[in-house]
């Protein structure tokens, strides 16, 4: 296997004494999807967090193309939250900005750019989500499948190594969901290396090339939707938790 | 500047009523509109510099009550804590007749602006940080996740949207600093009150005088309240 983009190792957190990741390691290879599933406060979004920072790890190390980074440096930190971009649940647009200036912004006050450049780069990345016709909307005039996608606008305007995408589609009305995933899927598409937290496993199923079982802040099985989820797996633990939620599982 | 709006002032409130009722009292035009008009010229440079650098200094005490270092933020809560806390009239008498002790002279009017934008600087300070905290931390990890540095944030992110949480509280205060600009008489600076009030012992004149003053405050407010409407309008209707 080649080097890793991302190398996780023996990340621990504990929030009021109590542990909610406790020692967790694993690598992203480029153009790797890892899919992050288990059930709700398993320690999912708190990993996510952790990873680019948002939540600082109690102890662990986090490196990013063979460096070690040092979340005590804050140019070095920002320069890296930059090569990671971050979809969140709620979406967490910029409210007092319009869809098109809540792409721009970062690409002005961090990359420097001038206000036609983003302008142009902003355009583009919303033509990629299919919102050209949204972008002088703002957040409060879209529905939450177009303002989860002008977040995704947001992130991919900044040139991202990877992305960290915390259940992207577990805010939106189901009618919604479709429009997202069909975004997310033309980037894995594209190459895009991406860590997921979902709860929709047909989807995870069809682009992971792992999937890690998260659950009480530990890894509890990790594989390829293969080996976790076919019917030969009955008895793995992602297996009888899929269909606990009544998904349908087997070898696609 | 001074004579274009006193001329226009004079012309409006003097020259019409002239024109239209021939027969008016001449103690109302010949005495007490014109220094009135004077009168509310010097108000008016009083209130402007006052509103606008004491909003401003209010955003930047609210800022650092919020995100500073605990030093910092402690300091800036004593500074709103004693404006807000003291009377006006103190605050004022300190400056001007106190800071002399310390070779700190001040003209009437400096004296006056800097009380008045001290004062209202605490209370704009408060309603800022009131709006701050109200912010939803969400805005701020998605600032940083996209590589924000903390003062990027507040500026580029924060701020604007708390700004417009706080603007009908700030332009209440506005409406409060027009009012009590009328105590830059104990500082000796005229503007409308100490005018007004000049004219009416000067005259005896003491009902219809400070009747007319009043108007001229209501003028002023209304002026001020339509302005904020606006700006309300158009800064607020963007979300
Ligand atoms: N800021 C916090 N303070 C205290 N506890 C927290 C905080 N954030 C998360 N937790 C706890 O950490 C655990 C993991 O939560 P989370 O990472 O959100 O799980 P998931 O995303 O898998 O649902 C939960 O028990 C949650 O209550
Ligand atoms: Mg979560």
């Amino acid at each position: 296997m080649t080097k890793p983009i991302l190398s996780v190792r023996n990340i621990c957190k504990s929030f009021n004494k109590k542990e909610i990741l406790s020692n967790l390691s694993f690598d992203v290879q480029k153009g790797e999807i890892k899919v992050l599933i288990g059930p709700s406060g398993g320690g999912k979004s708190s990993l996510l967090q952790c990873l680019n920072f948002l939540i600082f790890a109690d102890s662990g190390e986090i490196s990013f193309k063979g460096n070690s980074i040092n979340p005590k440096k804050p140019t070095e930190l920002r320069k890296y939250r930059q090569q990671v971009g971050m979809i969140f649940q709620d979406f967490n647009l910029f409210e007092h900005l319009t869809a098109l200036e809540n792409v721009t912004i970062a690409l002005r006050k961090v990359r420097k750019f001038t206000k036609k450049e983003a302008t142009e780069r902003a355009l583009k990345e919303l033509t990629l989500v299919g919102l050209q016709d949204k972008t002088d909307h703002y957040p409060a005039q879209l529905s939450g499948g177009q303002k989860q996608r002008v977040s995704i606008a947001r992130a991919l305007a900044m040139d991202p190594t990877i992305l960290l995408l915390d259940e992207p589609t577990s805010a939106l009305d189901p009618e919604l969901v479709n429009e997202v995933l069909q975004v997310i899927k033309k980037l894995a598409d594209n190459g895009m290396t991406m860590i997921m937290a979902t709860h929709q496993m047909d989807f995870a199923q069809n682009i992971a090339h792992e999937i890690l079982f998260i659950e009480n802040g530990t890894i509890i099985e990790q594989g390829s939707p293969k080996e976790l989820l076919c019917e030969s797996q009955k008895l793995s633990r992602t297996y009888s938790f899929c269909s606990a939620l009544g998904i349908h599982t087997g070898e696609k | 500047m001074e004579e274009l709006f006193l001329s226009f002032m004079n012309a409006l409130v003097i020259g019409v009523p002239k024109f239209f009722f021939p027969q008016i009292d001449p103690f109302y035009t010949e005495e007490l509109l014109p220094l009135l008009n004077i009168g509310l010229y010097n108000s008016i440079l009083l209130i402007i510099p006052s509103a606008s650098i004491g909003f401003i200094l209010g955003a930047i005490l609210g800022s650092l009550q919020t995100y500073a270092n605990p030093v910092v933020a402690k300091t800036a809560t004593i500074y709103s804590q004693i404006f807000r806390g003291t009377p006006l009239v103190l605050q004022l008498l300190i400056i001007y007749f106190g800071l002399p002790a310390f070779n700190i002279v001040l003209s009437p009017y400096f004296a006056a602006v800097i009380g008045f934008t001290l004062c209202t600087s605490a209370y704009q300070a408060e309603y800022i940080r009131g709006a701050l905290v109200s912010i939803k931390k969400e805005q701020t990890l998605a600032a940083y996740a996209l590589g924000f540095s903390k003062f990027a944030t507040i500026k580029n992110i924060i701020l604007p949207q708390a700004l417009r949480r706080a603007l009908p509280g700030c332009g209440n205060e506005i409406i409060y600093l027009i009012k009590y600009s009328s105590l830059a008489y104990v500082v000796t600076f005229y503007e409308l009150t100490g005018n007004g009030k000049k004219i009416a012992s000067l005259t005896f004149r003491v009902l219809d005088s400070y009747f007319i003053l009043a108007l001229y405050y209501l003028f002023l407010v209304s002026i001020a309240t339509l302005l904020l409407h606006y700006l309300e309008k158009n800064i607020l209707s963007q979300q």
